[in-house]
């Protein structure tokens, strides 16, 4: 496949998709909270453009409205909701220490070509025009999974959370473009009740921990060792 | 590869781009420094100002230190000798000059390698706590910096299957509009780079001489008169190949291809005005950022090479394909 015979959408579609696993890794990057949550709201907001430029390219007009729900709930909505909650429990400017910051980002991009490995099966058999973009969607997945797993405070592995979620949006609107609307919908609103649950468990685990630290839980007992 | 000239038309407008090129480096330094004197509401200096810095400094009579070798005499000359060659493989003008062919963006890291190593050595030469200092800082900085250089080269070599400079820009030139991601992170990591090589905002400051986080200044030091005028000569011509490869990489146009005074001339004022807009962006930067702590530079040059490692990545995932 040569880049220049594809047409200009197509190519700006490549581009926004690289540009999604990019905030993935700016995710993996950085420490503070305020950060963290505007790179998943811009990775939500390239997620709608590329939803909409699936949809022009491969001519799926129902595409675009996953495209607007996209941008409403994962550009602007979730991520409105985090920074509230975060200005509440007074956590917005809180600076998380990342263990290893250099090996997380070369972890990264050992997912991103495990991904490749493991999508380059389903890109030689697939005719589609965004099967070459099926790897990245795989590698955003795993990347929020390495999110989760690295950080310790309740936000970050929600944003982690979240991410994964917009992983698998991803996968699937270039796998099969896009899942059937009601399915669509229901998991839209899934994720907007669980944003809401984890907005009181946030409350909880710090009214019963007096932090939002969850590595913290593994203890037991009440003295600090 | 519009025509070919005679050959020795070809090593004369080689020989006169290079001469170009290092006649026109501290212009660039003077230009940056005056638009970040009028971005900070201060009085700017005269554009011609690193000029007229480097006729004193020439005039002057050189103070060495008593146990100064034979190396710290030499390097001067071996670090503007290194800047000079890397200067004449850079298409400053025009593209397909015989010196273009004769060395490749590799050879060009290798000089910029050769002169750090041999400026590593001056500044542990003369044995204060300064300049051992500033060598191993720079020595790490470097260490760090020259992978993601290479990275980003690779992603350009991969793209247009040659790592021969002229070639690479001609390859661009031609394309047309293709939007690349890996060109997008190509360009990101190597801007990265040129800041923490050349010595700017956040990974070292150049305006500040005996501050304890320099690193740059801190190697050349015990340098004064001719020896000095050269090392600093040679570190504005670092910055602007830098900025004259980012800009003719990445938005080759207007450069020249064909040997004629029409397309010279279009291509010098390409080159200006490309070469002005980058500055303009350099000094915003340096303008808004603080300098960072040493120990983050690191994690700075992390993320360069993983923008690099991106670059070449989503060439292969997204661009090649099957």
């Amino acid at each position: 496949m040569n880049l220049a015979n594809l047409s200009l959408f197509h190519q700006a579609l490549l581009v926004a998709a690289a540009l999604v696993l990019f905030t993935s890794f700016m995710m993996l990057a950085t420490a503070r909270i305020r950060p963290l949550i505007f790179a998943f709201a811009w990775q939500g907001a390239l997620l709608a453009i590329v939803t909409a430029l699936v949809a022009l390219v491969s001519n799926h007009p129902h595409l675009y409205i996953s495209a607007l729900l996209t941008l409403g709930l994962k550009a602007l909505l979730i991520p409105w909701m985090l920074h509230r909650l975060s200005t509440k429990l007074n956590i917005l400017h809180e600076v998380e220490p990342i263990r290893h910051p250099s090996l997380m980002l070369v972890a990264g991009a050992m997912l991103v070509i495990f991904s490749y490995y493991v999508a380059t099966p389903i890109v030689h058999l697939s005719t589609l025009v965004t099967r070459n973009t099926i790897a990245v969607s795989m590698a955003v997945i795993l990347l929020g999974m390495l999110l989760m797993v690295s950080r310790s405070k309740a936000v970050a592995q929600v944003v982690g959370f979240m991410s994964i979620e917009n992983g698998l949006f991803f996968a699937a609107v270039v796998s099969t473009y896009g899942m059937p609307m009601i399915v669509e919908l229901g998991i839209a609103f899934d994720v907007l009740v669980a944003m809401v649950l984890f907005g009181v468990f946030f409350f909880q685990i710090r009214a019963s921990i007096d932090s939002l630290d969850v590595d913290r839980m593994n203890r037991l007992s009440e003295k600090n060792e | 590869m519009n025509l070919a000239p005679d050959p020795f038309m070809a090593w004369t407008l080689a020989l006169i781009q290079m001469l170009l090129f290092i006649a026109a480096a501290p212009l660039l330094a003077g230009w940056v420094k005056r638009v970040k004197c009028h971005m900070q509401n201060r009085a700017a200096p005269s554009l011609f100002q690193p000029y007229r810095d480097l006729v004193k400094l020439f005039r002057k009579d050189v103070v060495l230190a008593e146990n100064a070798s034979w190396l710290f005499r030499a390097v001067p000359y071996v670090v503007f000798g290194a800047f000079i060659l890397a200067a004449s493989v850079v298409p400053l003008v025009a593209a397909h000059l015989p010196t273009a062919a004769i060395a490749d963006v590799i050879v060009l890291v290798g000089f910029f390698a050769l002169a750090r190593f041999f400026l590593a050595l001056a500044g542990m030469d003369i044995g204060t706590a300064f300049g051992g200092m500033g060598s191993s800082r720079e020595m790490t900085i470097a260490s760090l910096a020259e992978p993601a250089m290479l990275m980003a080269v690779f992603t350009l070599a991969m793209i247009a299957s040659t790592t021969n400079l002229s070639v690479v820009i001609e390859h661009n030139l031609h394309a047309g509009l293709v939007l690349r991601p890996s060109l997008l992170f190509a360009l990101l990591a190597l801007a990265m780079v040129a800041v923490a090589e050349s010595g700017r905002i956040p990974v070292d400051n150049p305006a500040t001489h005996l501050e304890l986080t320099m690193v740059h200044e801190a190697m050349i030091l015990e340098y004064s008169a001719r020896h000095l005028a050269l090392i600093e000569w040679a570190s504005q011509i670092k910055l602007m190949i830098y900025a004259v490869l980012i800009a003719n990489i990445f938005w080759p146009w207007g450069i020249a291809e064909a040997f004629t005074p029409a397309a010279l001339a279009w291509g010098a004022v390409a080159i200006t005005a490309k070469l002005a807009l980058i500055s303009i962006f350099l000094v915003v930067w340096e303008t808004v950022m603080a300098k960072m702590r040493l120990f983050r530079v690191p994690q700075f040059l992390g993320f360069a090479f993983l923008l690099a490692l991106l670059g070449m990545l989503t060439h292969v995932i997204l661009e090649t394909g099957t």
